[in-house]
């Protein structure tokens, strides 16, 4: 569910952020209502069209809103967007998608599923279990090109981050770090538990929509053998794998 | 078409950045020094966003297999044509054949050569600026082949050269307003942050500037939030790291400043064992 019943309002702050931008801020917490009334008002903020505003990005409790050039009147531009946050259509619907993300679990990926199953005393079938059977929002895009920070990891997963980071992640590896869970869209360093590789792309810097999925979409994780992840893996190479997907605008 | 005979240190084909897709975590990357870039592309009348090659430290060798009129503009690297001692800030007809070189550096540390018409190398996500995992490569190698525009005419008036301000190169100041986290700081932390002067640590390069010294530090992680080129994040262990162009789109480090554009351009010509000084505007 996506859709608000009733309007919740935030105390919003907004702060000058450098001379193009400007931050807005709501309570520092990690919570789907703050990230549903983000969306709201980043939409609203596009429905207005602003001349002036080239780029508006969301984190968990923040909206950058970036303009073309050096931002000269901080007030007057504040009270638009106070006016366009009051104005924001409380019917609104979000529209947004629930992707399906194939994931191999299978030891040859999930290097990490033994500690964990030692640590957290889960049986790997329970792990696996755990974390493909909830469903993940994204709050957004951040750390690197195509990296979703992605909220809803099962407590029972919940494990620190390892002492020492990896020099190399796979692309694709499927990973846990502390209370989150997450896709690594490249070969980067990283200190997440590994416990299991897509074949998705998450990354493409030559379409247009770089990455298929955006702040407030869903996503589940969907376990595949290791040959069935050979043979999307082929399909994604080939540019011919669609994505499971279907939209939750209710 | 010019051809990359020696790499030198660090090299890349940069524009003004790759603006609209920071919701993808695409970092915005595009020339270190926009002021220099901006006076070589417009002594040769280009479009302020035409591509150049940013130079840092030390410079490659280059060829030029086509008739061209270029400008070099930014840190000074003495540049030569053939040997010949050439001037910054100046438009210079090379012909094919001519060999573009570098020697010591003596001021600043990244200049930009312009070509006229500017690069014409590979654009993804609408801008040629270099970046690892966007573009097929971050920098230049030997025998890199670099396209421009193939024009002849157009020509900004070839005697046009600029005096620079040396305050761009030799002023420790670097002016700040307060970053998003500045006001969890205690007034003594304040204090402190303006009254000191921060050495540039060998971490250095087109992400972020680490400063050596640290501040007093009590202050919580943030959640994740939006961090710019020129955000002065305060690390857990009191260092200070000054963001630059290929910059991360997110951070979890508290914001403590935020550099005035002008401010990113000065620091970028900024190096190892230099010092600096915040100043609030």
């Amino acid at each position: 569910m996506l859709k608000l019943d009733k309007k919740v309002t935030f105390n919003l702050t907004y702060k000058p952020f450098g001379e193009r931008s400007i931050l807005i801020e709501w309570p520092a917490v990690i919570d789907e209502t703050v990230l549903q009334d983000i969306i709201r008002f980043k939409d609203a903020i596009h429905d207005f069209n602003v001349k002036s505003i080239v780029e508006v990005k969301n984190t968990y409790n923040s909206l950058l809103i970036n303009y073309d050039l050096v931002c000269r009147n901080f007030e007057n531009e504040v009270n638009l967007l106070k006016k366009i946050y009051k104005s924001s259509d409380l019917e609104h619907d979000i529209v947004s998608k629930l992707w399906t993300i194939p994931v191999c679990y299978d030891p040859v990926f999930g290097i990490d599923l033994d500690a964990i199953s030692i640590e957290k005393k889960l049986s790997k079938e329970a792990i696996i279990k755990h974390h493909s059977e909830a469903v993940y929002t994204v709050y957004f895009i951040g750390f690197l090109p195509g990296f979703l920070y992605l909220g809803g990891l099962d407590k029972s997963l919940h494990i620190p981050r390892k002492s020492t980071p990896r020099l190399q992640i796979e692309k694709g590896a499927v990973a846990i770090g502390g209370q989150q869970t997450g896709v690594y869209p490249n070969v980067s360093p990283g200190g997440w538990n590994i416990i299991g590789n897509t074949p998705v792309a998450f990354f493409n810097p030559k379409l247009e929509l770089p990455c298929f999925a955006k702040a407030g979409d869903k996503i589940v994780f969907k376990p595949v053998s290791l040959k069935e992840h050979n043979k999307i893996k082929m399909l994604v190479d080939a540019g011919v794998y669609q994505l499971e997907n279907e939209l939750v605008n209710d | 078409m010019i051809k990359v005979l020696k790499a030198g240190f660090y090299s890349s084909i940069q524009d003004m950045g790759r603006f609209g897709y920071q919701e993808y975590g695409v970092p915005y990357s595009g020339v270190m020094d926009v002021l220099s870039a901006s006076m070589a592309n417009s002594l040769l009348g280009n479009d302020v966003n035409a591509a150049v090659i940013e130079i840092t430290m030390t410079g490659p060798t280059l060829q030029f297999f086509k008739a061209i009129t270029i400008c070099i503009s930014g840190a000074d690297i003495s540049p030569q044509l053939n040997k010949r001692s050439i001037k910054l800030n100046k438009a210079i007809q090379v012909k094919s054949g001519d060999v573009l070189s570098f020697g010591k550096l003596s001021k600043g540390f990244r200049c930009y050569l312009a070509v006229l018409g500017g690069f014409k190398t590979e654009k993804v996500m609408r801008s040629r600026s270099m970046y690892k995992g966007i573009t097929a490569q971050f920098m230049l190698y030997k025998d890199d082949e670099l396209d421009h525009e193939d024009v002849l005419t157009g020509v900004a008036s070839a005697h046009a050269s600029i005096k620079v301000n040396a305050s761009h190169y030799d002023s420790e100041v670097i002016n700040v307003f307060k970053g998003p986290e500045f006001d969890l700081l205690s007034k003594d932390q304040q204090k402190e942050l303006f009254a000191n002067a921060y050495t540039i640590s060998k971490d250095n390069n087109r992400m972020a500037y680490q400063l050596e010294a640290t501040l007093k530090n009590n202050l919580k992680p943030i959640i994740t939030s939006s961090v710019l080129p020129g955000s002065v994040q305060l690390t857990p262990s009191g260092k200070l790291i000054v963001l630059m162009r290929d910059c991360q789109t997110t951070g979890g480090y508290p914001r403590v400043l935020q550099l005035k554009e002008s401010a990113i351009n000065v620091l970028s010509q900024k190096f190892t064992g230099q010092s600096i000084l915040f100043k609030l505007v």
